[in-house]
C-alpha cells in the first residue's frame, strides 16, 4: 500500500511520475474528446481507429529497419500508427457514405481487416528478425514497465497537446454534438468538424498505444462519457465530468500498476474506469438504475391504484391481479375483494377528482397545463382552491359525489 | 498437390473454411440488423472466458475453454443489454463499455495467474494458430478413406464441422421468422413470432460460432467473417436468399485464398517462413469487400427511409 | 351501493368473453407509457364486427401506442385485449397489422413479392413448402392494391404510396378478420389514398372489421362509420354521426384547433 501512495504522490521515480502525469493528461483528453463521439452516437468509430494502428506500427518498424535503424523508436512507430489509423478512419467514412452499408458494418470491417493485416506484418517481422520485435507486442496491451525516459516524455507531451487541442475545439464540437442541424444552419462545416473530432480521437489513441494498448485504448474514450452521462443532462458538463473520470482513471491506474509491476497498466486503467461506470450506473441520483427502478415501480403502482379506485367508484369488477394487490395492501379492499370503509371514501374522492378534471378540461380548453392531463395528477396540485370551488359549483348534483 | 498438401494444408484449409461459414451465416442477419459489432464484442470477451475457465478447472482442455468462452459471451450479451436498457446508453457505447471491461479483466487475470507453463496467451486468443492444425497421420489422398488415418484428424476439425452444421441447420429452420423480424420487427410480433427470443437466439448462435472459430483459428477471423463476407454480399444482390449464398462464397474464397497466400505467398516472394494465416484470411476478406464496395452491382443505397435517420412519427 | 355489487371478480377467460361476442376488438383498462409518462391511460374500447373505425386525436395523443400496446408490440402497464371474442394470443391468425411505412428500413434486400409472402407466415409455418398457389395468392393481393406489375421490383425502388400499398397487400395475404392500420394515408399520393380506401371498403363489405389510426379530420366522415376520439384518455367512441361533434373534438384537441375549424369539420354537410 505504501508503494501505491508513493506512486500516487509521484515519488516513485522520475519516469513513473512522468508516465502517471502523461496518463492522467491522456485520460482527461480521452474522456473529453470521447464525450463528443458519445453524444454523436459514434463511440465505436474509436475501436476501428485503434485497431487500424497495428499495421502502421508494423510498417514503421520495417521502414526504420530498412533505413538502418533499430526500428524501436517510439515517435517513429507512433507516426506509422497514426498514418494507418487515418487510412482506417477514411475507409470507415468512405464505406458509410458511398455504399449502402451502415457505419457499424464499416467499423467492424475496417477494424478486423486492418488488425488482420497488422498481424500478418508482425509475423513477417518475426521471421525477418527473430527476437528484435519483442517491443511491438506491447502495443497490443500496453506496457509501462521498462519504459525509456524519452518514451515517458513523448507520452506526457502528447497528452498535453491532445488536451490543449481538445480545449481549443470544444465550442464547435459541443455545438455539433448538441444540435448538428443547427450547427450546419449557422454555417459550420459539419464534415470538417466531425473529421477534426475524429482526428483528435486518433491523436489520443496513438498517444495511448504504448500505455494502454490498442485493444483497450477505446475504453478510455468510451467509458468515461458513458459514466458521466448518469450525472448530468448537459453536454458541456458531460465533457468536463468525463474528462475528470478519465484523468482519475489514468492517474490512479498507472499508480497502481507502478506499485504492483505485475499488473498491466492498461488493464488497470480500464478497470478503474469500469468501476466508476458501475457505481454511476447503479447509484446516480436521477438516471441511475436504483433511482429509475424505484420511480418506475411507484409509477406503475400509481397507475394501478388510480384505475382500481375509479373502477371501485363506478362499481365495476376488477380483474388485474396487481391492481387487486395494490388496493389490498393499502387497506382499500378486504382480502375477499370487498371495499373497506376507507376504500369507499378514497374511491369517492378519486371519482370526484376525475369529475373535476372533466369539467376543468371543458373550462380551461386552451390551457395546455390542463389539456395535457396525464390521468394521475390530483387536480389540487395544479389549480388553486378557488378555481376548484368554481369547478365544484358546476358538478351536477345528480352525480352523487359528495365531499 | 500430393501427400504434403494433404498432411499440412488440407485440414487447416477445411477448418478455416468451416469457421468462416459458421460466422458468415449469422453475420448476414447481424449486419442487416445494425448489430454487426456484437460479433466484435463477443470475440473480445472470449479471452476472459478462457482465463476464468483455466483458473476454475486448472486445465487447458478444450471443453473447459469452450464452455468458459461461451459463458463469457453469454454474460457479455446480458451485460450489454443491461447497460443499454437500464442505463439508457446507446448500443454502440454499451458494447464498448462491456467488452473493453471484460477484456481488461481477462488481461489482468492472465497476468496474475501462473499461466506461463501452459499455452495460454493473448496472442493465441487473438489470432490462433491455424497452421498447426495439421494431419500427422495422413500420407496422401488415400488417407481420406483410411480409418486409421482418419482417426488422427485434428479434433478441432470435428468440432468446427459440428458447429458449422448446427449454424446451417438453425439458419434453415428459422429462416422465415428471422427474415420477417429483421425486416419488420413490429409486424413479426403481431404474427406471434417471439422477436426478443429470436434476437437473443441469433446473438447466441453467433457466440457459439465465435467460440468454435476461436478454438480453431483465433478471434480475429471470427470478427472479420461476421462482417466482411455478408457486407460484401449485400453489395452484390438485392435478395436475401442470394445474399446468403454470396456471403458463403466469399467466406470460402477468403479462407482458402488467405491460407494459401499466407503459406505459399512468402515463398513466391523469396521469403522462407509463412505468415499468419488468420491475419491473411482477414486481409483477403477485406480485399473482397473493397472490390465489392467499388464495383458491386448493388453498392449504392436505395431506400428513401433509413432506420438511423429519425422520422417524424406520431405515437 | 351494496357490497355484493362491488364484489371484485377474479380474472378468468369467461368474464372477458361475456358480452363481447359481437365485437371484433375489445380492450379493457389498457394503460401504456413511455418512461413514466402515460401515453395511453385506462383505455376501454369495443369495436363491433363489420365496422370501419378511425382512431383520431392530436399529435402525441397515443393513437399508435394504443395499437402497438393492444397488439403486444410494446409492453402494457395494465389491461386485457380480446379479438373476435378470443384472447389475443389465440387470435393471432385473425389480426392483420399494417405498421407505419417509416418504421422499417426499405433498403432491406427483398422484392415486393417477398414482402407480401411474409403475410402467409402463419399458414406456412417454419418449414412449410411455398407452393405456386401461395405465390398466386400473393400476386392476387398485389393486384387488389394495383401493384401486380411490381411483384419482382426491389422494395427500395418504390415510392411512398407504393410502399404503403405493398404493406396493405401483405395484410390482405393474411386473410384476417380484423385489420389494424397505423396512419395508412400518411404521406401517400391521392391515387394511392383512393386505392387504399376502396380496398378497405371492400373488406368491410365482406364482413371484416377495419380500424385505422387516422390524422385527417376532413376525411373522417367520408371514410369511416365509427370513430374513437382520444387524447391519452378515451374522449368518446361510437358511430360517426353521434360522436363527431364539436364538443368531443374540442375535448380531444383543446386549443389545438380553432372553434370555427371544428364547427366546419363536424358539420361538413351543413
Amino acid at each position: 500500500m505504501s508503494t501505491l501512495l508513493q506512486a500516487l504522490s509521484l515519488s516513485a521515480g522520475y519516469n513513473a511520475a512522468l508516465v502517471a502525469i502523461g496518463a492522467a493528461l491522456l485520460g482527461i483528453a480521452a474522456g473529453f474528446v470521447g464525450s463528443f463521439l458519445f453524444l454523436r452516437k459514434r463511440a465505436l468509430v474509436s475501436d476501428a481507429i485503434a485497431h487500424a494502428t497495428l499495421p502502421g506500427v508494423g510498417v514503421a518498424f520495417l521502414v526504420m529497419v530498412a533505413l538502418g535503424g533499430s526500428g524501436r523508436s517510439l515517435p517513429g512507430l507512433l507516426a506509422g500508427a497514426a498514418l494507418t489509423a487515418a487510412l482506417g478512419l477514411l475507409a470507415v467514412d468512405w464505406i458509410a457514405r458511398r455504399t449502402r452499408l451502415a457505419e457499424d458494418a464499416a467499423i467492424g470491417a475496417v477494424l478486423s481487416v486492418f488488425f488482420g493485416t497488422g498481424i500478418v506484418l508482425l509475423t513477417v517481422i518475426q521471421t525477418l528478425s527473430a527476437g528484435k520485435q519483442a517491443g511491438l507486442k506491447d502495443f497490443l496491451l500496453g506496457s509501462t514497465a521498462g519504459m525509456l525516459m524519452v518514451d515517458a516524455v513523448v507520452i506526457a507531451a502528447g497528452g498535453l497537446i491532445a488536451l490543449a487541442l481538445a480545449l481549443i475545439m470544444r465550442r464547435p464540437m459541443i455545438l455539433v454534438a448538441f444540435d448538428a442541424e443547427f450547427a450546419a444552419a449557422t454555417g459550420w462545416n459539419l464534415r470538417r468538424i466531425d473529421m477534426a473530432m475524429m482526428g483528435l480521437v486518433l491523436a489520443v489513441t496513438v498517444i495511448g498505444l504504448k500505455v494502454v494498448g490498442l485493444i483497450l485504448i477505446v475504453a478510455l474514450i468510451i467509458i468515461p462519457p458513458a459514466a458521466a452521462r448518469f450525472w448530468t443532462e448537459r453536454a458541456d458538463h458531460l465533457a468536463l465530468i468525463a474528462g475528470g473520470i478519465g484523468g482519475v482513471a489514468g492517474y490512479v491506474g498507472t499508480g497502481i500498476s507502478a506499485a504492483a509491476p505485475d499488473l498491466p497498466a492498461g488493464a488497470v486503467i480500464v478497470l478503474v474506469c469500469a468501476t466508476i461506470f458501475t457505481l454511476s450506473l447503479l447509484a446516480a441520483p436521477v438516471r441511475g438504475v436504483l433511482a429509475a427502478l424505484i420511480r418506475r415501480r411507484r409509477f406503475q403502482i400509481r397507475v394501478h391504484l388510480r384505475q382500481g379506485l375509479l373502477a371501485m367508484a363506478r362499481q365495476e369488477p376488477i380483474f388485474d391481479p396487481l391492481t387487486l394487490a395494490v388496493l389490498r395492501r393499502r387497506g382499500l379492499i378486504r382480502s375477499d375483494g370487498v371495499p373497506t370503509e376507507a376504500g369507499r371514501a378514497e374511491a369517492a374522492r378519486t371519482r370526484r377528482d376525475e369529475l373535476r378534471w372533466e369539467i376543468a378540461r371543458a373550462m380551461h380548453r386552451d390551457d395546455p397545463a390542463v389539456a395535457s392531463y396525464d390521468g394521475l395528477t390530483p387536480i389540487d396540485a395544479l389549480l388553486t382552491a378557488d378555481q376548484i370551488a368554481e369547478i365544484d359549483r358546476r358538478i351536477p348534483p345528480a352525480s352523487g359525489v359528495t365531499g | 498437390m500430393g501427400a504434403e498438401f494433404v498432411q499440412l494444408s488440407l485440414t487447416p484449409i477445411l477448418i478455416g473454411t468451416l469457421s468462416a461459414i459458421a460466422c458468415a451465416l449469422p453475420g448476414n442477419f447481424l449486419v442487416l440488423r445494425r448489430q454487426a459489432l456484437i460479433g466484435d464484442a463477443i470475440s473480445h470477451v472470449v479471452l476472459p472466458g478462457i482465463v476464468l475457465a483455466f483458473l476454475v478447472t486448472g486445465s487447458v482442455g478444450t471443453w473447459p475453454m469452450m464452455l468458459g468462452a461461451a459463458a463469457a459471451a453469454t454474460v457479455a450479451v446480458g451485460l450489454i443489454e443491461a447497460v443499454r436498457r437500464l442505463g439508457g446508453i446507446e448500443p454502440g457505447a454499451a458494447m464498448g463499455v462491456v467488452f473493453t471491461t471484460l477484456f481488461a479483466l481477462g488481461v489482468l487475470l492472465l497476468e496474475q495467474s501462473d499461466t506461463s507453463r501452459v499455452h495460454l496467451d493473448v496472442q493465441h486468443a487473438l489470432y490462433g494458430s491455424l497452421e498447426s492444425l495439421i494431419w500427422f497421420d495422413a500420407e496422401g489422398w488415400a488417407s481420406l478413406v483410411d480409418p486409421v488415418a482418419l482417426a488422427g484428424l485434428p479434433p478441432e476439425l470435428f468440432r468446427i464441422a459440428a458447429v458449422a452444421a448446427l449454424v446451417c441447420l438453425l439458419t434453415a429452420i428459422f429462416w422465415r421468422p428471422l427474415k420477417i423480424a429483421t425486416f419488420d420487427e413490429g409486424f413479426a410480433a403481431t404474427l406471434g413470432i417471439p422477436t426478443a427470443a429470436l434476437g437473443l437466439g441469433l446473438v447466441m448462435t453467433a457466440a457459439v460460432a465465435a467460440v468454435a472459430a476461436f478454438d480453431a483459428v483465433g478471434s480475429i477471423i471470427a470478427i472479420a467473417m461476421f462482417i466482411c463476407p455478408p457486407a460484401a454480399a449485400r453489395l452484390m444482390t438485392q435478395r436475401l436468399e442470394s445474399q446468403i449464398w454470396w456471403s458463403v462464397l466469399f467466406a470460402v474464397v477468403s479462407a482458402v485464398a488467405g491460407y494459401v497466400l499466407a503459406g505459399y505467398g512468402p515463398l513466391w516472394l523469396g521469403g522462407q517462413d509463412a505468415v499468419s494465416a488468420a491475419g491473411m484470411i482477414a486481409t483477403v476478406s477485406g480485399l473482397i469487400l473493397a472490390l465489392a464496395a467499388r464495383f458491386g452491382p448493388h453498392r449504392a443505397r436505395q431506400g428513401r427511409v433509413r432506420r438511423d435517420d429519425p422520422q417524424p412519427q406520431s405515437r | 351501493m351494496t357490497n355484493s355489487a362491488l364484489r371484485l371478480v377474479a380474472r378468468d377467460g369467461e368474464a372477458l368473453r361475456r358480452d363481447h361476442s359481437g365485437d371484433a376488438l375489445t380492450i379493457t383498462g389498457l394503460s401504456a407509457s413511455y418512461g413514466t409518462r402515460p401515453a395511453v391511460f385506462s383505455f376501454d374500447l369495443a369495436v363491433p364486427k363489420g365496422s370501419m373505425a378511425a382512431i383520431v386525436g392530436p399529435n402525441g395523443a397515443g393513437k399508435s401506442t394504443l395499437l402497438k400496446a393492444a397488439l403486444g408490440i410494446m409492453p402494457r402497464l395494465s389491461g386485457t385485449v380480446s379479438v373476435l371474442g378470443l384472447p389475443l394470443e389465440e387470435a393471432r391468425d385473425r389480426v392483420a397489422y399494417v405498421p407505419q411505412r417509416a418504421s422499417v428500413d426499405w433498403d432491406f434486400p427483398a422484392r415486393v413479392i417477398d414482402v407480401v409472402l411474409m403475410g402467409l407466415y402463419r399458414e406456412l409455418g417454419l418449414l412449410g413448402r411455398l407452393k405456386p398457389e401461395h405465390r398466386a395468392r400473393a400476386v392476387e393481393c398485389l393486384a387488389r392494391v394495383g401493384m401486380a406489375d411490381f411483384a419482382t421490383r426491389q422494395i427500395g425502388q418504390l415510392s411512398g404510396g407504393q410502399q404503403q400499398r405493398v404493406f396493405l397487400a401483405r395484410a390482405l395475404a393474411q386473410g384476417a378478420g380484423l385489420y389494424l392500420l397505423d396512419e395508412p394515408f400518411a404521406g401517400v399520393d391521392a391515387a394511392t389514398e383512393r386505392a387504399i380506401i376502396a380496398v378497405l371498403k371492400d373488406l368491410r363489405a365482406a364482413g371484416r372489421t377495419v380500424i385505422c389510426v387516422h390524422h385527417d379530420l376532413a376525411t373522417v366522415t367520408d371514410y369511416f362509420d365509427r370513430i374513437v376520439l382520444m387524447n391519452v384518455h378515451k374522449i368518446a367512441d361510437g358511430p360517426v354521426e353521434t360522436v363527431f361533434t364539436p364538443e368531443n373534438l374540442q375535448a380531444a384537441y383543446g386549443g389545438l384547433l380553432a372553434t370555427a375549424q371544428i364547427e366546419g369539420l363536424a358539420h361538413p354537410a351543413g
